[in-house]
């Protein structure tokens, strides 16, 4: 099999934390991300999801190399670029780009749209400054906007307006990847519409891969090809995104997809809802087995508490489809070998 | 009588950039343990309608310009500051979206909550400990005995929010104005408290207006919804008779453009073109005309009045502000049932 476009394994970022020792180091370590592998094809949408604090944001600036992963292996097209410092950085940099969620804060008041379209080219010396403002205006054109109002600046423009110069940007060095981190969750129902349908076509058209982080659940359905969840710093499951939502197997991506209210008043009505008891425990302090197993209604499923010493390990689950496993879970009730691999999940009962 | 009525309320700021209509000629009305949907996108005057209900809106800049509130047969605009006050909080009470600025950082929660019964029951302290720790125990807090010694940074975003339930059903009100309280919140969360919600308005027969942009939230909740926009009400109906028989465009839009978690994905979203109206230069007619599909010569005239929408299925009362509704409806039921 060939080499995927992007491959991550075993990411991993542990913030120092906690009171200073003498030594002036940390006592404590905040693992934001702790263990996370993926892979991405080219032109494919992986949906990232999780909740506030799950480590999702921190895998986007891992793999846009904002900050240096304490472990693990990010590869593009087979070239490790994990430890790499941000001089070695930059000549990759173009490849994989990013857009931010807030599009009040991520675009410099003071520079007109030109420039701010124009400043990727500038630092990679790809455009002479003539070029720059006919390529800002061909970027303005391509994300639905009026070229001619290349000489204005973000104030002038409205928050999905934004947004739009925000993808732009990214769009300027004609990049194979696009992290985009909640792109849209700060606009208004009706306008975020607008952006992922550009999202949508924009992949279409450049055969653009996404990793799309996101925690509204119904926004990264319709968008990604494959979703992977995320809880407390590490992967729970990962799948197709028809399977992931039809048929989830972790009891937290189970959990998630209950909790997320319908926009059907009869379909939301009659629901049965699975209500988490409790928070989500500290990256500082995270449980010694599952991460999930305080909140996890399904735990007594698996025998001997096995789930509140042992950290479930990531494995493939369900049917191999072209020598690549399907989906991927780290659940004993998946992987403990009194259960029949590609089990449907209503029978996982309680077992003897 | 309805608990809770509101009549024709118009609400302006006075701002440098000019006057700015934040609410124009709403109504409403809010039975006893009815839930009543508000739903509009930033700038549509959900919130401003709610924070002159209770007298909150501060005046300069605002200008309260028209309208009347009317709760269990009292106007409460004629009410002085000091008797609203004294609504506020005990019968009349408010949760707010962001419980991280809602709180006080200073202050204990037990010192927090125990201000309310001091304010409206004349309780002193060390009295007020036992119910502030049951009210915590209600909204589903462990060890609330203990809570009531911590400060609101050491709890996460959930509990907060729970703590600002609590303090605002301490007094068991009769309306209670939730304005966006699950928004700051994960969907595990959200789905915590929106079961709490209910739970307390079961027990309590508490009315409750729910204000919110998430529809899928209105759906689950409310009995009747309200849309705004641009500082109007453009559409009420049933909460059932809106989702399956939108009669307003921008309803209609609204509830087209939000992607599904469930049957099968189309190829793009419908989205609502164009972007959302400047309060301080609203277009002459329809604010919503420039963004709309079913747009004639005379929505460009004045604002259209809301007018009963004739609906033989409907379960209430429904009223549209579209004179174009009978043509959206045409299409609609040809469309049928696709979501």
């Amino acid at each position: 099999m060939s080499e995927p476009l992007l491959q991550v394994r075993d990411l991993a970022k542990h913030f120092p934390a906690g009171e200073a020792t003498i030594f002036g180091g940390r006592k404590q370590r905040l693992r934001a991300v702790d263990g996370v592998s993926f892979d991405l094809e080219p032109g494919e949408c992986l949906g990232l999801v999780g909740e506030s604090g799950c480590g999702k944001s921190t895998v986007a600036r891992l793999v846009v190399g904002l900050l240096r992963p304490t472990a693990g292996s990010i590869r593009l097209r087979g070239e490790e670029l994990a430890g790499l410092g941000p001089r070695q950085w930059l000549p990759h940099r173009r490849r994989i780009q990013m857009i931010f969620q807030d599009p009040y804060a991520s675009l410099d008041p003071r520079q007109t749209v030109a420039s701010i379209l124009g400043e990727p080219a500038k630092i990679h010396r790809l455009a002479k400054p003539r070029e720059r403002k006919l390529l800002a205006m061909r970027l303005l054109e391509a994300v639905g906007l009026n070229p001619r109002h290349v000489n204005r600046y973000p104030h002038e423009f409205s928050g999905g307006q934004r947004q739009r110069i925000g993808i732009a940007r990214a769009l300027a060095l004609e990049p194979e990847i696009l992290i985009c981190d909640e792109p849209v969750s700060a606009l208004d129902v009706s306008i975020q519409a607008q952006i992922v349908n550009l999202l949508g076509e924009l992949k279409e058209r450049f055969g653009l891969a996404y990793l799309f982080i996101a925690h509204d659940l119904a926004v990264v359905r319709h968008i990604s090809e494959r979703v992977a969840v995320m809880y407390l710093g590490k992967l729970v499951e990962e799948a197709r995104t028809k399977e992931l939502f039809d048929t989830p197997r972790h009891p937290y991506t189970r959990a998630l997809l209950s909790a997320v209210p319908l926009p059907d008043p009869e379909l939301e009505r009659a629901r049965e809802r699975i209500v988490l008891r409790g928070d989500v425990p500290s990256p500082l302090a995270p449980p010694p087995g599952c991460a999930f197993e305080p909140r996890c209604p399904e735990r007594d499923g698996v025998p001997g508490e096995r789930c509140a010493r042992e950290a479930p390990p990531w494995v493939p689950v369900g049917e191999a489809v072209a020598g690549a496993p399907a989906r991927s879970c780290a659940c004993f009730l998946e992987s403990a070998p009194e259960s029949p691999p590609g089990a449907p999940h209503e029978e996982m009962s309680p077992r003897p | 009588m309805a608990l809770l009525e509101v009549r024709d309320l118009s609400v302006r700021f006075d701002t440098h950039h000019g006057s700015i209509r934040a609410v124009e000629g709403v109504s409403f009305e809010l039975e006893e343990g009815e839930t009543l949907g508000i739903v509009g996108e930033s700038g549509s005057g959900k919130s401003v309608t709610n924070l002159a209900i209770l007298g909150l809106v501060p005046q300069p800049p605002g200008v309260i310009e028209a309208g009347s509130v009317r709760y269990a047969g009292r106007e409460l605009f004629e009410l002085s500051p000091r008797e609203l006050a004294a609504l506020r909080g005990d019968e009349l009470s408010m949760i707010f979206q962001d419980p991280m600025t809602s709180l006080n950082p200073l202050l204990t929660v037990g010192e927090q909550l125990a201000e309310v019964l001091e304010v409206h029951r004349g309780m002193g302290r060390r009295a007020a400990r036992r119910p502030c720790a049951a009210a915590l125990g209600d909204v589903g807090i462990p060890e609330p005995e203990s809570r009531l010694d911590q400060y609101p940074h050491e709890l996460s975003g959930g509990m907060r929010q729970r703590v600002m339930i609590a303090m605002a059903l301490l007094c068991d009100p009769k309306v209670l104005i939730a304005d966006e309280p699950t928004t700051a919140l994960d969907v595990t969360i959200q789905a915590q408290i929106l079961e709490l919600l209910g739970d307390l308005q079961r027990k309590h027969g508490t009315a409750i207006v729910l204000i919110t942009h998430d529809l899928g939230v209105v759906a689950g909740m409310s009995d009747r919804v309200q849309v705004m926009y641009a500082g109007r009400v453009v559409e009420t109906a049933a909460t059932g008779d809106l989702f399956a028989r939108p009669r307003h465009p921008y309803t209609a839009g609204l509830l087209a453009s939000v992607p599904r978690l469930s049957g099968e994905g189309s190829g793009s979203l419908r989205s609502i073109p164009g972007q959302p109206p400047d309060l301080a230069d609203l277009p002459q007619g329809c604010a919503f005309a420039p963004r709309c599909e079913l747009v004639t010569e005379s929505c460009r005239g004045a604002a259209p009045p809301l007018v009963d929408a004739e609906d033989p299925d409907a379960r209430g009362q429904r009223a549209v502000a579209c004179p174009e509704w009978r043509r959206l409806a045409e299409t609609t039921s040809t469309a049928g049932g696709e979501r």
